[in-house]
């Protein structure tokens, strides 16, 4: 075998011209989106100067009695639309995740579960709990209806794809027994996911908790109401004393969410 | 468990959990239960609105249909090319200023614990803070409009980028990054030869997995004045006109299942 002679050796990193032009491609289009948008420093600047203002009215937070009786009703409310919007939420995906897996589900059912799917997901909550207001009035259970919906949309998809990941043989061991289909599922399906499940229902009600906090801005209770009423009324100190409220609770459920998912591991 | 059966000849009894295990699950479901009951039992509901809940909805989709297709070279087109940008320029940003805190946050990277604490808390408050709550901070500072937007999105990714990004690079291999220093490369070098390849294909399927995730979110940002589709959709929804909302709520579908369609296409070619 002959060697290449020394002197032309190849550089050890060669240029990547494909990546590089793509790099500057996404370089122009930063540059053609700022200008469409019409982002400009000018504008930037004089938003900072209104910034130190804003920040400015919202030291120090406010916590007279009434604003914090108001604020601890709005933010009991927003729990108990996470934990309800969750629980139900959770309760539903169970049977749409299952019907959306293609290892267990016939195409037809399949296919109809995950495009219900699909229409679950692609709409924000708020979105959906301005449709809920309209259906159903103002209040807590329009946003109920908004995060139940969207709790089905994620909670169903992951569901789905781990029931898929699941080994077949303990479910052809089981069905080999003669098992009809409610004890497959019972012995073979829902021992292999349910640690997992129980893991996305746990994150969903984190994220139900976030999004409860602002499906009172279109009229689906919690918390979201006061914080903009506060918002609209230039209170910025309640604002800031509500934000902190809301910080703090999820601070609060994400450490109370990693010990649930460690019990459960 | 073990042992205390084998004397006397029995079966030896076989349990999956511990009972430390089996204590704290029940509890669980307890509290789980007890939760929810209070929830139900507490929680302000006004029954006189739900009796009307199947007419109101029914009247909901009646005046949605047929939509108002003449409303979309009017105000849809240009608002919806708005909500793109804003929602893929607030990603750009928020990888910007994600990448050099994610290096902050990587134990193996940065070897200080302070450090990593701040950028640990930066991520937190970042994604603490809802995408429309961002908003409504940002247009009292910077006004209605696009600029707001951008922020927002990009200020409620950061946490999320931040964070992924940053494990990525915590499970990155030291031998390459060894090698590198033992051949002399500056730091600069380690960083684009040594982690960069190693963390590469997280860095995409994050950044695409958050822009997907923020053309959902840029929708709704116009409902706060922050510039997007979601100002036609507020105008729409105080005018009342549900035949607008329909036409808006259905671009907002296509939009969606074309971008998730086009990120796991992109996914799956470079990933």
């Amino acid at each position: 075998m002959s060697l290449p002679s020394a002197t032309v050796r190849p550089p050890a990193f060669p240029a990547n011209w494909a990546s590089r032009i793509g790099w500057i491609g996404l370089a122009l289009y930063t540059l053609y989106a700022t200008s469409i948008l019409n982002l400009t420093w000018a504008r930037f600047v004089t938003g900072l100067d209104n910034g130190a203002k804003f920040l400015a009215r919202m030291f120090p937070p406010n916590f007279a009695p009434d604003k914090l009786d108001l604020i601890a009703t709005g933010m009991l409310e927003s729990i108990q639309i996470a934990i309800l919007a969750t629980f139900f939420g959770v309760l539903l995906s169970l049977p749409l995740g299952l019907a959306a897996a293609r290892n267990l589900a016939p195409g037809w059912l399949s296919w109809s579960a995950r495009g219900l799917i699909a229409v679950f997901r692609s709409f924000h909550p708020v979105i959906v709990s301005i449709l809920f207001v309209k259906a159903v009035g103002f209040g807590a259970l329009a946003g109920i209806l908004a995060l139940i919906v969207s709790s089905m949309g994620f909670v169903s998809k992951l569901f789905a794809e781990v029931v898929e990941e699941m080994s077949p043989k303990q479910v052809e061991a089981v069905r080999a027994t003669g098992a009809n289909f409610w004890n497959v599922l019972i012995f073979a399906v829902m021992p292999q996911v349910m640690a997992r499940f129980v893991g996305l229902s746990v994150y969903q009600l984190d994220s139900n908790l976030r999004n409860s906090t602002m499906v009172g801005i279109v009229g689906g209770g919690g918390i979201g109401a006061p914080l903009f009423t506060a918002y609209q009324r230039f209170d910025y100190d309640v604002v800031l004393t509500i934000l902190l409220c809301i910080i703090g609770l999820i601070l609060m459920t994400e450490m109370v969410s990693n010990r649930i998912r460690r019990i459960f591991q | 468990m073990s042992g205390a059966v084998l004397h006397s000849g029995a079966p030896r009894v076989w349990q999956r959990f511990t009972p430390g295990q089996r204590i704290a699950r029940s509890l669980l479901y307890i509290v789980t239960a007890i939760a929810v009951v209070w929830s139900i039992k507490t929680i302000e509901i006004i029954p006189e609105f739900l009796y009307d809940a199947p007419e109101q909805t029914a009247d909901l989709f009646k005046r949605m249909w047929p939509f108002d297709w003449a409303f979309y070279p009017k105000a849809i087109h240009h608002a919806l090319i708005e909500t793109f940008h804003i929602a893929t320029l607030g990603t750009i940003l928020a990888i910007v200023l994600a990448l050099p805190l994610s290096f902050l946050a990587a134990r193996n990277f940065t070897r200080n614990p302070v450090l990593n604490f701040v950028a640990q808390f930066i991520f937190v408050s970042s994604r603490s803070v809802n995408s429309l709550i961002w908003a409504l901070l940002f247009v009292a500072v910077f006004g209605p409009g696009a600029l707001s937007g951008v922020l927002s999105i990009a200020f409620r990714s950061i946490g999320f980028v931040g964070k992924l990004f940053g494990e990525a690079l915590e499970e990155a291999q030291r031998g390459p990054i060894e090698a590198l220093t033992a051949a002399g490369a500056p730091r600069s070098m380690v960083l684009a030869k040594g982690y960069w390849p190693q963390v590469e294909p997280a860095f995409w399927s994050v950044a695409l997995l958050r822009w997907d995730i923020n053309i959902r979110e840029s929708a709704v940002l116009g409902l706060v004045g922050a510039g997007g589709i979601g100002v036609a959709l507020d105008a729409a929804l105080n005018n009342l006109y549900w035949d607008q909302v329909g036409l808006i709520l259905a671009v907002i579908f296509a939009v969606v299942i074309v971008t998730e369609i086009v990120t796991s296409t992109i996914r799956k070619r470079i990933i």
